[in-house]
């Protein structure tokens, strides 16, 4: 347990700039005392004395020390993050504690925002997808799916059925990675070393798959309002299949690592509880309220592409705490596993883009000789042909497709929760707004409600349950 | 075709008024409403005109609109031209192009599906609980979607309604968002809630317009606390303000942030990008086509 930086905000700054005004700008310091008779302090528990009391920079080293330093039964405000390796990304933790009991939890959260929701509406609707998929970067094929679903409800389309085919694939594809990072940073955030490596081994399998069905690991943009950038690759099924054997293998040894480990259970269970009514009330979804007994799984509850014809169970339990969670997120790993084995079973011939040409995007790409995707065919056609397919294509691409005024909200099932998009349009070929529910942004409210009262470590554990993606947060 | 809601503007100004505290601030809004309902005044007959709009003509219709006839709500801005081009560089003949604000038309019976049952026990249920029918300034069902455009000054006891009535039960609150609809749009901020009831299984969307020099609108937190973080959020990228939120403080950009970097008149500060030799302007600055 460390902190990096002094707490109590506006405090620290002030005493800072009185320093800056007292001495010369070279005197100022950043309260590690580095004289001679400084280096012979304690280097774990250095302080400082500010305006607001005494700061203290801890470290590392022993828990006890720092707390005889502070002395007796002071109340401490700690700062964690926002750069931390337990804090799950670019989240700061702001905990107010007696010894080592919470008493209040603030969190901060906004050091990742990039303003895409502000870009989208100077970009088109296509090029949209190319933002959305850089959020919740954990998920990006949730953000794609959820955000052309909006579109096409916009438009009033109905896309091809390969093409939903192959989103349920691939969002259930991208559900095992993400709850493998989820696994893995939580392991890691709680001293499990191995589950980290072994967790991150097994997405980077997932990801190696996504870079062959799609061309990118992350970020993808494959996902295109219509239908989807280009068709998978040919033996598809085979790759599927050789995935999901493996992961078939692999899967029990969590079982065997973690799920029966008593260190594991002892810092899980019974920590960052939070029971149904609370999760409604803050508006928590996905694994923390199916943990807290409520099977809502927008998949089953509201289908969308397809998924009412796919057989799969929503795992829940009643214990409402981390290892709840823990067991759920592994069960759906299990559950879309299911899901993917019939997707490919369900992949047959047929279009993966509407057949409109005003809405569908000229993608039609083949690798060419320098290693870039081309559509040689198209180009051919266009330049050669037909005039009216060069007007059309060159105003598809610059211009974009006009999307009649409205507005709509999209809903799927990321693995976080309910990953929404309200979406208005007024006509032209740009969104007027492209609002996201986050589930990690909306999840994240109920870091007090789990934590206050608890122990500062199971804070830890708590935020990793919670398995929160910065990215999506700030947006 | 002398309908009683035909909408005239005087009642308009003073129900828009109703809530805020607002002496002289408010004035630039309220005088810049009365020419868009006048510019976007239906025609006779046309869509939006109150022969197709109904309602409103005794006490047993289960219309929203009471004594006070609806205000037309405008969710666009509108076009002039096309291709970008103003003035004389324009040789396409579009130029004098007009194509008016969308304005979502108010939804008449039957709305279909579950619309119809929904609307009836959502009406008597705010009867129940003394909240006048005209709380409901229009209904909208547009894509399968419900959409309230609710006043102000009933939205919390239209939320409260909406969670604790038994034949409604909301119990989710979805999302909250806030949307600006550009500077000639008269109350052009929304505030937009998505309400999900998990025992029926149900979706709806409130929306609150307000104007600009006004953007007061209730907090919704006693009643759904999920909302907290995202009215900071729609304080913080629009500047509405809720009021009663337990701490409305800028939630993504920084504590000393000047302005609301989601309105429309705020810059994006875009720097151009060099590409093979030319330069692309920043993604604000580039032609526009609509």
């Amino acid at each position: 347990m460390s902190n990096n930086e002094s707490a109590n905000g506006s405090g620290g700054a002030r005493a800072h700039d009185a320093t800056l005004h007292d001495k010369g700008l070279a005197d100022v310091t950043t309260g590690v005392d580095t004289s001679p008779e400084g280096s012979e302090s304690d280097p774990y528990a250095q302080y400082r004395d500010t305006t607001e009391g005494r700061v203290f920079t801890v470290t590392g080293g022993d828990w006890d020390e720092a707390m005889a330093d502070v002395g007796g039964d002071e109340r401490i405000v700690m700062n964690l993050g926002p750069q931390h390796p337990s804090t799950h990304g670019v989240l700061r933790l702001v905990v107010e504690m007696e010894g080592e009991t919470v008493t209040n939890l603030r969190s901060v959260v906004g050091y990742l925002h990039t303003g895409i929701e502000k870009n989208t509406e100077v970009r088109n609707w296509t090029q949209g997808v190319t933002f959305v998929t850089r959020m919740d970067y954990l998920a990006p094929l949730s953000n794609e799916a959820a955000y052309c679903m909006g579109v096409e409800k916009l438009l009033g389309l109905e896309i091809p059925r390969r093409a939903q085919v192959i989103r349920v694939l691939l969002l259930e594809l991208n559900r095992i990675s993400s709850h493998m990072v989820a696994l893995a940073t939580g392991g890691m955030e709680l001293g499990a070393l191995t589950a980290m490596t072994s967790g991150f081994r097994e997405r980077e399998e997932v990801l190696h798959l996504l870079e062959y069905l799609t061309g990118q690991r992350m970020n993808h943009s494959y996902i295109r309002p219509g239908g989807l950038a280009q068709d998978v690759p040919e033996d598809t099924p085979e790759k599927v299949a050789e995935f999901v054997k493996l992961m078939k293998k692999r899967l029990p040894d969590y079982d065997r690592m973690l799920t029966g480990q008593p260190i594991w259970q002892n810092r899980l269970k019974g920590v960052g509880y939070l029971p149904v009514d609370a999760c409604l009330a803050l508006g928590a979804s996905g694994p923390i309220l199916r943990a807290a007994g409520l099977g809502w799984d927008l998949r089953k509850t509201e289908p969308y592409l397809g998924y009412e014809e796919y057989d799969f169970e929503v795992p829940v339990s009643n214990d409402a705490d981390a290892y709840a969670r823990y067991v759920l997120r592994v069960e759906e790993i299990h559950q879309s596993l299911r899901i993917i084995e019939q997707a490919v079973q369900k992949l047959e011939p047929g279009p993966v883009m509407v057949s409109d040409q005003k809405i569908a995007w000229p993608a039609q790409l083949s690798v060419a000789s320098d290693g870039i995707g081309n559509s040689l065919d198209h180009v051919r056609n266009i330049m050669g042909q037909s005039m009216e397919a060069l007007i059309h294509h060159f105003k598809l691409v610059t211009e974009g497709f006009s999307v009649p005024p409205g507005q709509v909200y999209t809903a799927v099932e990321s693995p976080r929760g309910e990953l929404g998009y309200h979406m208005v349009s007024d006509g032209g070929t740009r969104p007027m707004r492209v609002h996201v529910r986050d589930p990690s942004f909306v999840n994240l409210q109920s870091m007090p409600a789990m934590s206050e009262g608890g122990m500062v470590a199971d804070v830890i554990a708590a935020v990793a349950s919670l398995d929160p993606v910065m990215g999506g947060c700030d947006r | 075709m002398t309908e009683p809601d035909e909408p005239t503007t005087p009642t308009t100004d003073s129900s828009a008024a109703g809530a805020g505290s607002d002496g002289g601030s408010g004035a630039q809004g309220q005088a810049a409403q009365p020419e868009e309902v006048a510019e976007s005044k239906p025609q006779p007959g046309g869509t939006q005109s109150s022969a197709e709009r109904g309602g409103g003509n005794g006490g047993d219709s289960l219309e929203p609109y009471g004594a006070r006839p609806a205000e037309p709500v405008v969710a666009g801005r509108a076009r002039r031209g096309m291709f970008g081009v103003a003035g004389t560089g324009d040789t396409s003949g579009y130029g004098g192009l007009r194509l008016p604000a969308y304005v979502p038309p108010a939804a008449e019976r039957p709305y279909g599906g579950w619309f119809d049952e929904f609307v009836d026990d959502f009406l008597a249920a705010l009867d129940e609980n003394g909240i006048p029918r005209d709380a409901i300034q229009q209904i909208t069902v547009d894509r399968g979607e419900i959409t309230f455009y609710v006043r102000r000054e009933h939205l919390v006891g239209v939320c409260r309604t909406l969670r604790d009535d038994g034949a409604l039960r909301f119990e989710f609150c979805s999302s909250v968002s806030g949307v600006d609809f550009g500077e000639d749009v008269p109350q052009r901020l929304h505030s937009t809630y998505h309400l999900t009831s998990m025992t029926y299984r149900r979706r709806i969307r409130l929306e609150v317009c307000v104007d600009v020099d006004d953007p007061h609108v209730p907090s919704i937190v006693d009643v759904y606390p999920a909302a907290d973080w995202q009215e900071r959020e729609a304080w913080d990228m629009f500047g509405i303000i809720y009021d009663g939120h337990p701490g409305l403080t800028r939630i993504l950009m920084p504590d000393d942030w000047e302005g609301h970097p989601q309105r429309k008149d705020y810059p994006l500060g875009g720097i151009p990008v060099e590409y093979k030799g030319t330069e692309v302007p920043p993604p604000d600055q580039r032609r526009a086509y609509s």
